[in-house]
């Protein structure tokens, strides 16, 4: 892709070119084989266990309740002898620690499609369920989340040999320093500057323009999807519930009839065994939601890879911005041509030319000038070549994951309609169906 | 399940979705698969139940007058606009000119038949006829669905006055079904006056009320009050299920065309988002022919019901004031003395009226409780079937969906 505002063409490189140059790069991730499985989830099996809710003062020195989560972590091997397995090492972590892991990772590797954390609310809930934080539904959901989480994290081949992200799972107290010790807050672009470079950016690549499109699509298109279907499960647990009144009557019903009151007191427990059933049901369709719900929140962690792209393409057009100007007016001094308005040249026309002495120090000045700058721009321009060349590789690794993970959930959703068909109708309705062949 | 009492009165939890009251269990035996293995498939055992039923009502009766409504037909006068409908009679009773007959009757003459029916049988049960407007909804009063429904219910009427020992050989019933013209007929008899004048005598009656009830109408008395009850309440439930179904319904097509939306998106997910959406869409399509069945089989068999509950109780008030007007008139002859005669002749055409009556009643209520437990197991079976069928059918969607998945899994893999 080429500069629109280049000068000469030799300084400014192709931007996303895949051909990999022998540059190193700050991260030392580039280039290295990817293996199958991580080296430390081959170490270690991790687990968060269990919830526990605890009080305690929090910053302006209130009263708090939250919950606390258990990760226990195993040697591997340990699981697959005969004998008791080892006693795991254990510590209590609470969701805004994750919550800090999580910003110290996207900040620390912007190339990668960081996996996200269950939702800090709960969101998209049908009526029964409870949005409340601390309601124990919510909580076990959440633990599953966040075990999900650190497994995601720990399968990544990159972000598995996070030295923080070990002590996350090993070193409760000295967590939190070492991870601020880390002055990955400095490293926070900030909002202004990546909205500006969206609006700004001269020459999008394609490809990530493309990828924010479709990341844009599918946060629509599932956000409506769980929408839609807490709705779906709201007006399924009306028609239920409603049958369940059915039970009632029929039960009093069956009360004044003789030859009939026998098939109509059994069709009343049917009736109530029916509308019952729709709570398993519905629970174990939150589990399906869930899944849904880490790709919502992934697409934010995919539009996050593309708008740190768009600043490095930014800063990178900026900086060959910046070198073709200074040596525009580098000719314009050797020339002594004006075409770029300036202050001096301004100057000098009203007051008289400058020296000698006076052009040829600022000759090299600007000389000066334009060697930093030409650095500058092979600076960003190998970054953005290595940033693009790693993300690429992290969303081709995203997109399989994505695909094949989304087929299993939707594979899950068919068995799970599967079983709920056959729970209802061989015990319930078939039987109400015979309660009422009595012989008069 | 866990054991609650049952509530004593309903009324104020019905149609309460957030109680999940559970009743006793019962484990009376008298459904028949309790004992014995589960079959394979529940339709064909309901299939082999329903042959035997089949048999029972051919025993019952031999039919000799066969009755059909049909050709409803728009008739528009400056006055007002109404349906005439095609009733067609084809019997085999010698009393009868003809083996076949064809007229035309509009819902006023049906009205006028019943109300014969009723003067002249004012304890016997008369099959109640469709409403005359309906209320509830914004159901216009010609509108197609209405009208099927309204010649159904009145054919039903035909055929229960036909089947009916005593009201099928009814003067006012051969007329109605023979004569080209009703309105001869339907200026005779009782006039508007005298029709008065019993009404107000009935009210004169049952205000002053009845001693003694014979012990089998208070048993009656009872039934038909707490009858009338659950049936309401058991319409009521059919309605609101009818309501809920519906609204699922809308949330579900939205749910699949979500689906294919989002296989627009995708590449590698677009086919087994379309297969999900179609699955769907498939469901909603089940879902659609279960309210319609609902509709069509459960709703008009309860409503029916639940007029039946109104007939019975204008009977049992009908029965009570003949028993008051002898009662009355008992009175009056135990303190009078002056024409005792008289009186005591009185007293006697009404000590036989009082009793025919009750018998009339006794041998009808049981013909009616007879036909209640057919026509409502029949609507409720139906129903549960029907309800089978839906989850038989759904289940096979999402499993041909499993197979589509699963065989292209396998092929990727090979």
């Amino acid at each position: 892709m080429i500069m629109a505002d280049s000068g000469s063409s030799e300084e400014v490189a192709v931007i996303g070119n895949t051909d990999i140059t022998s540059t190193e790069s700050e991260n030392n991730i580039i280039n290295t084989m990817v293996e199958r499985g991580t080296s430390l989830l081959k170490k270690m099996e991790i687990n968060v266990a269990e919830a526990e809710k605890r009080t305690g003062k929090n910053t302006v020195n209130m009263q708090e309740t939250y919950t606390v989560y258990l990760i226990e972590i195993r040697p591997a091997e340990s699981v697959t002898e005969g004998g008791t397995p080892a006693a795991p090492d254990t510590l209590w972590r609470r969701y805004s620690e994750f919550e800090l892991l999580r910003t110290y990772l996207l900040v620390t590797y912007p190339f990668i499609i960081i996996p996200p954390l269950p939702e800090k609310r709960a969101e998209f809930v049908w009526h029964k369920l409870s949005a409340d934080n601390l309601d124990p539904d919510f909580v076990e959901r959440r633990r599953v989340g966040l075990e999900n989480f650190l497994l995601r994290v720990a399968s990544h081949h990159v972000l598995s040999n996070d030295k923080i992200f070990f002590l996350f799972l090993t070193e409760e107290k000295g967590w939190r320093e070492a991870v601020l010790d880390t002055g990955f807050q400095d490293k926070v672009d900030s909002r202004l500057k990546s909205v500006s470079a969206m609006l700004r950016v001269k020459n999008p690549d394609k490809r990530f323009t493309a990828l924010k499109q479709y990341s844009d699509e599918l946060n629509t298109v599932v956000s409506q999807l769980l929408r839609v279907r807490a709705r779906v499960a709201d007006r399924l647990y009306g028609v239920y519930k409603v049958h369940g009144n059915y039970g009632r009557v029929f039960s009093e019903w069956s009360a004044i009839e003789r030859e009939m009151g026998d098939g109509l007191q059994s069709a009343g427990h049917h009736m109530d065994t029916y509308a019952a059933s729709i709570d398993d049901i519905l629970e174990e369709e939150e589990h399906y939601a869930d899944q849904l719900k880490e790709y919502l929140f992934y697409t934010d962690a995919v539009r996050s890879v593309c708008k740190k792209h768009e600043l490095m393409q930014y800063e990178l057009e900026m900086a060959s911005q910046d070198l073709a100007y200074k040596k525009q007016q580098k000719e314009e001094l050797v020339t002594g041509t004006v075409r770029v308005f300036s202050l001096k040249g301004m100057t000098s026309k009203l007051f008289g030319s400058e020296t000698q002495e006076q052009r040829e120090s600022r000759l090299s000045a600007i000389e000066q000038s334009i060697e930093e700058g030409v650095e500058a721009v092979m600076e960003k321009n190998t970054e953005c070549r290595d940033f693009v060349s790693a993300a690429w590789e992290d969303i081709e690794r995203f997109k399989e994951q994505k695909d094949k993970d989304l087929r299993e959930a939707l594979i899950s959703y068919a068995i799970m309609q599967i079983s709920m068909c056959k729970k209802v109708w061989p015990s319930t309705l078939f039987r109400t169906s015979f309660c009422f062949q009595y012989k008069h | 399940m866990s054991g609650h009492a049952v509530p004593a009165d309903i009324s104020g939890h019905m149609l309460d979705l957030d109680e999940d009251d559970d009743l006793d269990v019962f484990s009376k035996n008298t459904c028949l698969t309790d004992e014995g293995p589960v079959p394979n498939s529940p339709s064909s055992m309901v299939n082999q139940y329903r042959l035997e039923d089949d048999e029972e009502q051919q025993d019952a009766n031999a039919k000799d007058l066969f009755i059909s409504v049909d050709d409803p037909e728009s008739h528009i006068t400056a006055i007002e606009t109404y349906i005439m409908y095609r009733v067609v009679t084809k019997t085999t009773r010698s009393d009868f000119d003809s083996s076949e007959f064809e007229v035309r009757r509009r819902y006023q003459d049906f009205l006028w038949l019943r109300s014969k029916l009723e003067e002249s049988h004012p304890t016997l049960i008369v099959h109640p006829l469709p409403e005359k407007f309906v209320m509830k909804g914004m159901v216009e009063r010609f509108n197609d669905d209405f009208i099927e429904t309204r010649r159904k219910a009145l054919q039903r009427f035909l055929s229960r006055i036909s089947e009916h020992p005593v009201l099928s050989h009814s003067q006012h019933f051969k007329v109605f079904l023979t004569a080209q013209d009703l309105a001869p007929h339907k200026k005779q008899g009782s006039g508007f006056l005298s029709r008065m004048g019993e009404t107000m005598r009935a009210v004169a009656n049952s205000v002053r009320g009845v001693k003694d009830r014979p012990e089998e109408f208070e048993v009656l008395q009872d039934y038909v009050e707490n009858f009338s009850s659950k049936i309401s309440s058991v319409d009521k439930v059919t309605q609101r299920i009818i309501k809920e179904q519906r609204e699922y319904l809308d949330e579900l097509r939205q749910y699949s065309s979500t689906y294919a939306q989002w296989a627009g998106s995708e590449e590698n997910l677009s086919e087994p988002l379309k297969g999900v959406a179609s699955c769907a869409e498939r469901c909603c399509k089940e879902t659609e022919e279960r309210i319609q069945h609902l509709s069509e089989v459960l709703v008009p068999a309860l409503h029916e019901y639940v007029l039946c509950a109104e007939t019975l109780k204008a009977v049992m008030r009908r029965r009570d004031n003949i028993q008051a007007e002898f009662e009355a008139k008992s009175d009056a002859l135990a303190s009078r003395r002056s024409d005792l005669d008289a009186l005591q002749d009185e007293v006697d055409e009404l000590a036989d009226r009082m009793d025919k009556s009750n018998s009339a009643l006794h041998v009808d209520w049981s013909r009616w409780r007879n036909a209640m437990r057919t026509d409502l197991k029949a609507a409720f079976t139906s129903t549960a079937e029907k309800n089978v069928e839906y989850y038989e059918k759904c289940l096979a969607v999402w499993e041909s969906f499993l197979v589509s998945q699963r065989g292209e899994s396998i092929s990727q893999r090979d």
